[in-house]
């Protein structure tokens, strides 16, 4: 803007960013002092215990763990494919459920039903008891040729996924203002575009902590295909501590299934607050 | 086959009824080709209702509706189709905040129209850099005025060149100052011949914008006439009531 004179900060203003810096420097070594102090106690507590030499070498045996590694990880990339394919299968069969509870009209009605009672007792069957109804009892129909346990746990979890994901989509969808889709149809968009291309982005939006929340807990339930004989990365460790009577491979399973999961949690808050500004105008009233 | 002599709208006799309560009760209305139709009336009195029955978010309960020579109340038609040929703005603006700005205005042309996306986004650019936004085209609504908003709305119901533009109270969730750079695209629009029917509570902008001012009580229409007919000489004591109220509010 020509003629307009430029920003300078005034004092006052200097002032107060200079105030403001010593606060946050301040603050910052009071986390880090408070964060010490509590790690030393916890530490000192453990390691002070009785039977603490006992429990770090049946579950901290270094050697154990660096040799247990190699096999567990092969595993887990089994665990990774099988959560990949399970995602996407959730996503897409989520989703349809989702929309076939929001549909109006006397008409769809039974696909309402349908859709409701699928997610009621999807959700109250454990995850476990599913794995074993799938695994064990489909592959006695004969349908496919034998199919590997991977396949019928991946199936198993994107049964009882896609009924949680459709519940938390639902509320997302309910949650888009109704003038979205009345503005949508006005421009002449049919349903199904008003659906994919205004409601939908906005509903997954909305829900996005609440459906990254149902990955990081699917992304540990993949563990569960072990049951059905699938080599993964708790199968591997299985393996391991039967070889070595040592217990270090489930922690190592372990600590690989947290990093694993620190990613997916870092990118969803960053995610969130960047998408959450965009939609508060969503709507207005 | 539209005549030079038929309207653009014709509403005949139409009735709108929520459950028992009768909100439109038997309107007839005309809008001519480039015409400017101003509704009046107090809240509630069925303006949004009219509206929406002439964009088919609304059904009529009797009557009909004709755009052009088609009566688009006649159940085989295609709503979706009608749509496309009538713009829409709300008095929310109701941009999709998640899609850009640019996006927005292109969206029509694109999924109802068939436009690929170039030639969408090269009419969609002209028309924001016309309402004086082109540089807004990548940001999304969030980071825009209430007025800048609303003009974007105007934008994207007229992306695709509708043959009647509705607006329904468009500047009335507008802070005052921002009421005037909306009104003004308006009459740009007026002048460049656009078909238009819109609500409005801004009396001094229907009385410069308006060809015809039409004044709506309890799903009726009252009274009918230029501008001039029904500020300055209102026949009706009802739209004298209502105009005394509405331009001397503390009187
Ligand atoms: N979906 C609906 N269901 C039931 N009643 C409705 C519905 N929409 C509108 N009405 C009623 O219809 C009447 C007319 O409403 P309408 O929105 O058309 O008024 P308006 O003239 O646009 O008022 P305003 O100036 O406040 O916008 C009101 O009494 C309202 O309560
Ligand atoms: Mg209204």
């Amino acid at each position: 803007m020509p003629g307009a004179p430029a920003f300078s900060p005034s004092g006052v203003e200097l002032d107060r960013r200079r105030y403001r810096r010593t606060q946050g420097k301040r603050s910052v070594l009071i986390s880090v002092a408070s964060t010490v102090i509590f790690a030393v106690v916890v530490l000192g507590v453990l390691f002070s215990s009785s039977g603490w030499p006992q429990v770090q070498e049946s579950f901290f045996d270094w050697n154990t763990m660096v040799s247990s590694v190699g096999p567990i990880l092969v595993g887990l990339w089994l665990n990774i494919q099988v959560l990949v394919v399970a995602a996407i299968g959730v996503a897409i069969f989520g989703s349809l459920l989702a929309i076939a509870r929001t549909l109006r009209g006397p008409i769809f009605t039974p696909i309402r039903l349908l859709a409701a009672g699928y997610t009621d007792i999807f959700r109250g069957v454990p995850v476990l008891l599913v794995l074993y109804l799938v695994g064990f009892g489909l592959p006695g129909l004969n349908l496919f040729d034998r199919m590997p346990a991977q396949f019928w746990g991946t199936i198993a979890l994107i049964l009882c996924y896609s009924a949680y994901v459709a519940e938390v989509l639902r509320a997302g969808i309910e949650a888009v203002h109704p003038s979205q889709r009345l503005a949508a149809r006005a421009l002449g968009l049919s349903h199904a575009k008003t659906l994919r291309l205004v409601v939908m982005p906005q509903a997954v939006r909305k829900v996005t902590p609440a459906l990254m929340n149902d990955f990081v807990s699917m992304q540990k339930d993949v563990g569960l295909i072990s049951v059905l004989g699938a080599v993964d990365a708790i199968r591997a460790a299985q393996i391991q501590v039967a070889q070595e009577y040592n217990f270090s491979p489930y922690v190592v399973a372990g600590i690989l299934f947290v990093l694993l999961s620190l990613p997916m949690i870092r990118l969803t808050d960053w995610y969130t607050a960047r998408a959450q500004k965009r939609e508060q105008i969503g709507g207005a009233v | 086959m539209t005549s030079s002599t038929t309207p653009v709208l014709r509403v005949d006799n139409v009735w709108k009824l929520f459950g028992e309560h009768p909100v439109l009760r038997g309107i007839s209305l005309e809008v001519a080709a480039h015409e400017v139709v101003v509704l009046i009336g107090a809240s509630g009195s069925g303006k949004s209702t009219l509206l929406k029955t002439i964009n088919l978010l609304e059904p009529v309960n009797d009557g009909q509706i004709f755009l052009g020579d088609e009566d688009i109340t006649d159940p085989q038609v295609k709503p979706d189709a009608v749509r496309a040929q009538v713009g829409v703005v709300f008095q929310h603006y109701n941009l999709f905040p998640h899609m850009s700005v640019l996006a927005n205005v292109a969206l029509a042309l694109r999924q109802v129209h068939g436009q690929d996306k170039a030639t969408a986004e090269a009419r969609g650019l002209e028309l924001l850099t016309r309402i004086g936004l082109g540089d807004k085209a990548g940001e999304y609504p969030d980071r825009l005025s209430g007025g800048q908003q609303q003009r974007v709305a105007i934008a994207r119901a007229i992306a695709s060149d509708p043959r009647l533009l509705l607006l329904d109270e468009i500047t009335s969730a507008l802070d005052p100052q921002l009421v005037g750079e909306v009104l003004d695209l308006v009459r740009e629009l007026k002048k460049s011949g656009s078909t238009i029917l819109m609500a409005t509570h801004e009396m001094g902008f229907a009385r410069r914008v308006a060809d015809r001012v039409v004044f709506l009580k309890d799903g009726v229409i009252v009274e009918a006439g230029t501008p001039e007919q029904i500020f300055e000489n209102p026949q009706n004591p009802a739209t004298r009531e209502f105009l005394a109220r509405v331009l001397n509010p503390l009187g």
